[in-house]
């Protein structure tokens, strides 16, 4: 290290300004499946990856180590030790917690170099006003890998290198002060840098175990023996690298992913891995400050099964796709896991995948959070979350279809309507008021109330009489009754070149029914004696027929 | 024994005491109350009670879906967000806004039968936060609505109570009973059927050139317990009511009834 560069860590300023925190997960592969099934945790556990029946065993953790697992044995050896669970490795899941990682970086600083797949750096500088020392950061650090089911080592120093290295080799939380890096890398093995095999071995038959032994052979013999890989090396270990950070660019990417050994048919365990994943989604969203304002749901089936996944009850049909998609649009940004899986298990249960799942996708869109203020003497309306489930629930009972807020068509087509989604605002109320008394609303004023109209829908079939071109007699339904008034035809017609065009003369009749039968089917009178009404009758021209519109109420 | 009832009496009010001041004192319990914005029917019931279960029962045609649209027009103005439960699927959106109900805040459950339509109601009633709610039994069978057990009524009156919303169920006949806070029948009185003024020689009953104007329809209260904080009843007790003190009568218009016209009531 140069007389500049000692004197540059050691000043005062260095250590105000400068300080790089890195973030090291131990057994990555593992975690990155463990954090998939939390029980394994406490478990032995060892990855088999490659080619059945070649697959052998790629990571193990401390636990399956200890009870004398190694790497390289083939996975029916690892599977005669009954006491450690054998999974296999997953890119997917090594995929996402590597995003996890970045998101724990990011969710204190904007600053992060992505290292490696174990590994991120985060730059600290300027951050003490926000979340306090670095001790205290490296705390933070780690709690939130916790929440993101990662289990981390934190180190922080001024030298970014030292930072990257002493996080392999120390557990925990370690804060290293500015000057004292070699002395705290001096313990450590020379393996923390991840040397090429040949330099480990070479080092091993000098008898270079650790950083400080390395730190002593002299540069200009290690530079003709191991080449620029040995100068590198011989700088890490005195602490004395430099070099600036690669900025990573934070990524908006919530995807959670999950393939199972066996497939899942019962919606029970699947909401219990569908509430992992989106627990975890959840856990990085809030790491980032957001929320999802949309969920992609998608599952690979098990395309070797033709029998009905759910509900059992239902017939068996053969499976005509192999995967299986939703979307979960949300009213409005939210991260709450529990709600989001509510309403996932509503949506399955109304419309089920047709065949076992073998391998779970959950993507979340994120969204900035929902930032409500509400005004003291606005009226209350419904949670949007209660909302969304309460129709969803509805949806369940009646048909999707069959329930929204309605909204009118520009068309003169008769009925002609679309069901939407609601999305109730907090507005402010739209009466008019004058001296601080409530008037009637405007639509309806001195005028009076707007006769309702009821639709029927779909329209009952009727017989109609006429004399001298106007219906005087009328039954339909099992009722019928004399017409005493009749306004019409209003003829209405349009949409020719469409094969559902309609053509239709409409009457509004009033009539006086002497009785009603008990066998109707859109009419249910409350007694037998004589009752009137005004209906909308039409005939179509199309059809020939008579029909009946609805009635006036 | 009316010493026993005394004795019985004394006997819970010290049992209570300190924690209930008077346990058989009569309380007039004062609810809000929305108006329907029918200067009629306000007058005459004080309007929908809050935390409470309003019953509108009539034949056909005797106004109730006017009503309905009136009250849900009257909530959704005032930026409430309401929930109509279709039994029959008969709502007419068109007639809505018309009336000037703010479709974007109504949640409407079309629903295919009764067992739906009470399990719909149930379930908004749980997500709460609704300004109205309406079930619409209106074209279901009376003898259906009738095998409604009275304890879901109940059960509905409950889920109401301490909250601002209000229920509101259209039926032919009563069925809610004691459960209904208010009771409204309607009733068919005449139509009015118009004719433009050029054409008044020829009108008759039966003819084309005759206009649907609207109709006269009379309310009458038979039962409430509601006393408006904001409008003074016309009686509390209905042993004080003379016979015209609970009837209204009152008319509607067409939504195309705004031309000089001749008009002609058949009753």
């Amino acid at each position: 290290m140069s007389p500049n560069t000692t004197q540059r860590f050691r000043s005062p300023l260095a250590a105000l300004f400068m300080a790089f925190a890195s973030i090291y997960v131990p057994d990555f592969s593992i975690q990155a499946v463990v954090r998939a099934e939390p029980a394994l945790r406490q478990q032995a556990v060892a990855l088999v990856d490659g080619c059945p029946p070649l697959e052998k065993v790629v990571a193990v953790n401390q636990a399956a180590a200890r009870a004398g697992l190694d790497l390289g044995m083939t996975k029916s050896q690892a599977m005669q030790f009954r006491s450690i669970a054998t999974r296999s490795r997953s890119c997917k899941q090594e995929q996402a917690a590597h995003a996890a990682l970045l998101d724990v970086g990011w969710s204190v600083s904007p600053r992060v170099e992505d290292t490696a797949a174990d590994s991120i750096v985060v730059d600290l500088t300027g951050l003490a006003s926000l979340f306090g020392s670095n001790e205290e950061i490296a705390n933070l650090l780690a709690q939130r890998a916790s929440d993101l089911g990662l289990i981390v080592h934190v180190t922080v120093s001024s030298n970014l290198e030292v930072a990257l290295h002493a996080a392999r080799g120390f557990p925990g939380i370690t804060v290293i002060p500015p000057g004292d890096e070699s002395q705290r890398l001096a313990a450590l093995p020379v393996q923390v840098f991840s040397p090429p095999l040949d330099i480990i071995e070479t080092l091993e038959r000098w008898g270079v175990r650790t950083c400080e032994a390395l730190a002593k052979l002299p540069v200009l013999d290690l530079s003709e023996r191991l080449g620029q890989q040995g100068v590198r090396l011989h700088q890490w270990s005195r602490g004395a690298s430099l070099r600036s950070m690669i900025l990573a660019e934070p990524k908006l990417c919530f995807e959670e992913e999950i393939t199972l050994e066996y497939a899942v048919e019962e919606l029970e365990p699947l909401a219990f891995l569908l509430g992992r994943l989106l627990d975890q989604l959840c856990a990085r969203l809030s790491a980032r400050s957001l929320s999802a304002c949309a969920i992609h749901l998608r599952f690979d089936l098990d395309a070797s099964c033709d029998h009905e996944f759910l509900p059992p009850q239902t017939p068996t049909r053969r499976l005509d796709k192999k995967s299986y998609e939703k979307l979960l649009t949300l009213p409005v940004p939210t991260r709450d896991s529990k709600m989001l899986l509510k309403l996932l298990r509503l949506h399955l249960q109304s419309d089920p995948p047709s065949a076992p799942i073998v391998h779970i996708f959950l993507a979340a869109d994120p969204a900035p959070p929902r930032v409500m203020q509400e005004g003291l003497f606005l009226p209350s309306v419904p949670d949007p979350e209660k909302l969304e489930l309460t129709i969803v629930r509805l949806a369940n009972l009646v048909g999707n279809s069959q329930v929204g807020s309605p909204r009118l068509i520009d068309s003169h087509r008769p009925d002609a309507f679309q069901v939407c989604r609601i999305f109730p605002r907090c507005d402010a109320p739209q009466i008019h008021q004058k001296d601080g008394r409530q008037k009637s609303i405007g639509v309806l004023g001195k005028r009076g109330p707007v006769t309702a109209f009821r639709v029927f829908r779909p329209s009952p079939r009727a017989k109609v009489t006429l004399r001298e071109g106007c219906p005087v007699h009328i039954s339909f339904s099992g009722m019928h009754g004399e017409v005493t008034a009749a306004s019409g035809p209003w003829r209405t017609s349009g949409e020719w070149w469409r094969e559902d065009a309609w053509h239709r003369e409409e009457w509004d009749v009033e009539i006086h029914r002497p009785s009603v039968s008990s066998a109707n089917t859109i009419e249910n009178a409350p007694s037998a004696g004589p009752q009137k009404g005004v209906y909308r009758i039409y005939y179509d021209v199309v059809g020939q027929a008579w029909f009946v519109a609805g009635m006036y109420d | 024994m009316a010493v026993n009832v005394a004795a019985l009496r004394f006997q819970v009010e010290t049992a209570l005491a300190g924690r209930v001041p008077a346990p058989f004192a009569h309380r007039s319990i004062q609810v809000e109350t929305a108006p329907f914005n029918i200067a009629e029917i306000d007058q005459l019931t004080g309007g929908l009670p809050h935390g409470g279960l309003t019953e509108i029962s009539g034949p056909f045609s005797s106004g109730r879906a006017t009503l309905l649209l009136s009250a849900l027009a009257s909530r959704t103005a005032h930026a409430h967000v309401c929930a109509l439960v279709d039994g029959r699927d008969t709502f007419d959106p068109y007639s809505a806004e018309a009336a000037g109900v703010k479709l974007e805040r109504l949640l409407w459950v079309r629903c295919r039968n009764i067992d739906q339509c009470l399990q719909a109601t149930d379930l908004l009633l749980q997500g709460g936060g609704f300004g109205l709610i309406a079930l619409d039994l209106s074209l279901l069978s009376p003898k259906m609505v009738r095998y409604v057990p009275l304890n879901v009524w109940f059960r509905f009156r409950r889920a109401v109570e301490n909250t601002s919303t209000i229920l509101l169920l259209l039926d032919q006949e009563s069925s809610a009973g004691s459960c209904a806070s208010l009771v409204l029948r309607l009733g068919l009185e005449s139509c009015r059927w118009a004719t433009p003024q050029t054409q008044r020689t020829l009108f008759s009953t039966n003819s084309c050139a005759c206009l649907f104007g609207g109709s006269q329809l009379h309310a009458e209260l038979a039962h409430s317990r509601v006393k408006s904080a904001t409008w003074d009843h016309k009686a509390q007790s209905f042993t004080r009511m003379n016979a015209t003190n609970h009837v209204a009568n009152f008319r509607t218009r067409t939504m195309w009834r705004d031309f000089r016209e001749t008009v002609i009531e058949t009753k």
